[in-house]
């Protein structure tokens, strides 16, 4: 779907990427969180806009929590999160007067706060958006697509875990791209398998081989499976950079292989 | 506001604005638009029709994939174990519905009857409803927006004939939205005994579940207590146990402790578990001598023990933990 690029705060914008899945818990945050780190050891600008809105994550992995977010003449600036200012953050966590507060809010209102993100951010020059998403195929997934529709956005990354019951949900998740013709870059399955530190035996804790299976079944790409590593998780606890600090362990390959198939997505796709 | 005339009919009424008692009260064209704050009748009636169900369990958590549905699901078979108590499992998460599958129940259809929707039965005393149920195929996406998922909870809660029921689990979506909203305020003329939040040891999880916490605050919902899933992982091979999700700010124990709640217990990971519901079976028969299931059946004991009517109904409503040997981490507080 070919849209003449639109004036205003996303027109600095080259790549957009949604990552989304049916199901929660799955990792789209982590996912988000380290392909922005990836891309931006890979020399580029990335913005990571948070619409979750309910349960936002990424401030924390990003040890940016409690941050202020500043206006300027465009709107919103974004927070960055690094020295250099090469990784900026938009997310509801930091417009929360207290961390534990909760948003309880019904669809017309979360509308309302999506599409200001995404209008009345100042991003400026970036490579890529990175857009994390709550779990499901509602409100905030339908306003995020038509607010970055006159965009053209790349396309959306999907993640599932191994097990049936999340690639039960994620099947879903694939018609909702589908009906809203967004393209899939294609599936990641998180969480596939534990190595055990003690003896390295290698568990299925959450079952094997469903991300793989289901892209096979609806035609998309598979971009890789990132095993479970608890430095991944500490990590992302700590708001620490995982692709700088570990890259021996076990979920690194996974993510920087994942990371340059984004980087290649552009001239794949044109 | 002005004075009521005598024999108001009520500004929630349907007559509001239009009896006879109306003419002359400045309010008349008010309340003849409608605008007047009607209730959703439907409150009405899902009170009478949750007049034959007796106890009624939320299973929330702010987080995504904690394990919610897997707790509904276990809750309802080891409920349902007992074949005279009846137990009705209904997953009000429209675009995950999971528990089809976790039950194996995936492809079973909803029957309509004189007297509303029949749930689908697992045993004779076990009845289980979803969206997923209504979806032709798997791969079938709901796109709905918060009004129409709204619609369909009060259709569940109305129109799905439960009949004479002892518990009602109610499975949630993640988050604080219009179905939590929904399902609180549905069921908000009727006694709801309490709200079971689950979460994983991580901070990034905790940090989801206190805004449950404060969202069942708000909207003055009991917490029966807290469950920490995937809590510690034991390797098959040289069993000896890892965190795979660290409690790196104290896990729920420290949650629990802050903020003077019950920790009803702490259940490690088990590979066996996503088998079991990616197979539709109950994990309590499949696997009973598992650190997991024994985790399991005291938490359910303990939500039982929470429910029971010999319990004065004070000690129900209120955030007093108890404590209970090494399972609960309050201090505060003394046992009943």
């Amino acid at each position: 779907m070919e849209a003449v690029a639109e004036p205003g705060n996303l027109s600095g914008v080259r790549h957009i990427v949604l990552i989304l899945s049916g199901k929660g818990g799955v990792g789209k945050s982590t996912i988000s969180t380290e392909l922005a780190l990836a891309l931006r050891h890979a020399g580029k600008k990335v913005g990571i806009l948070d619409v979750d809105l309910c349960g936002p994550s990424i401030p924390c992995m990003l040890r940016a929590q409690g941050r202020a977010v500043h206006q300027c003449d465009s709107g919103w600036v974004p927070v960055f999160v690094d020295q250099e200012q090469k990784v900026s953050l938009m997310s509801v966590g930091f417009l929360l007067e207290k961390p534990d507060e909760a948003v309880v809010w019904r669809g017309p209102k979360k509308n309302a706060l999506i599409k200001q993100f995404v209008s009345d951010v100042a991003w400026g020059q970036l490579d890529y958006l990175v857009v994390d998403t709550p779990p499901g195929t509602s409100d905030e997934h339908m306003a995020a697509v038509e607010a970055l529709r006159p965009y053209s956005p790349l396309g959306a990354i999907v993640v599932t875990t191994p097990q049936a019951v999340s690639v039960g949900d994620v099947r879903r998740e694939l018609t909702f791209c589908r009906k809203t013709g967004l393209r899939v870059i294609g599936i990641v399955e998180n969480m596939s398998g534990f190595v055990c530190p003690h003896c390295t035996e290698c568990t299925n804790v959450f079952s094997r081989g469903g991300g793989e299976e289901l892209a096979r079944h609806a035609g998309v790409p598979f971009l890789g499976s990132v095993p479970l590593d608890p430095k991944l998780t500490r990590s992302l606890e700590e708001g620490r950079d995982f692709i700088q600090e570990f890259p021996h362990s076990p979920a690194f390959q996974a993510l920087s292989a994942i990371a340059q198939k984004v980087l290649e997505a552009p001239a794949q796709l044109s | 506001m002005e004075e009521t005339p005598h024999n108001c009919p009520g500004t929630g009424s349907a007559q509001a604005g239009r009896g006879a008692a109306c003419q002359g009260c400045p309010n008349q064209r008010l309340c003849a638009s409608g605008a007047g704050e009607a209730p959703d009748p439907a409150i009405e009636e899902i009170k009478e029709k949750m007049k034959t169900v007796k106890h009624k369990i939320l299973v929330l958590s702010g987080k995504g994939g904690v394990g919610k549905s897997t707790f509904s699901a276990h809750l309802a078979h080891a409920l349902a174990e007992d074949e005279n108590t009846q137990v009705a499992l209904l997953d009000i998460d429209i675009c995950g519905p999971s528990i089809p599958k976790i039950m194996g129940l995936e492809g079973e259809q909803v029957h309509q009857s004189g007297s509303g929707w029949s749930p689908v039965f697992l045993e004779d005393n076990l009845g289980v409803m979803s969206v997923g149920f209504l979806l032709s195929s798997p791969d079938d996406a709901v796109i709905w927006r918060g009004p129409k998922k709204n619609g369909m909870i009060k259709q569940f809660l109305r129109d799905v004939d439960w009949g004479e029921v002892d518990y009602l689990i109610v499975d949630t979506p993640p988050g604080t939205s219009d179905e939590h909203l929904s399902v609180v305020q549905y069921l908000a003329a009727t006694h709801i005994d309490g709200a079971v939040i689950i979460t994983t040891p991580q901070e990034v999880s905790l940090q989801d579940v206190r805004k449950e916490i404060s969202f069942c605050h708000k909207v003055k919902l009991p917490i029966i207590g807290v469950v920490e899933n995937m809590s510690g992982f034991v390797c098959p091979k040289c069993k000896k146990e890892s965190q795979i999700f660290p409690p790196t700010t104290g896990g729920a124990e420290a949650m629990c402790q802050d903020l003077k709640i019950p920790l009803l217990g702490k259940v490690p990971l088990d590979p066996h578990i996503g088998k079991s519901c990616d197979e539709g079976r109950s994990f309590l028969v499949d696997a009973p001598d598992s650190p997991a299931t024994v985790a399991y059946r005291s938490i359910i004991q303990r939500i039982q023990e929470y429910c029971s009517p010999h319990r004065p109904k004070e000690e129900r409503t209120s955030l007093v933990p108890e404590t209970r040997g090494d399972m609960d981490a309050s201090s505060t507080a003394s046992a009943s």
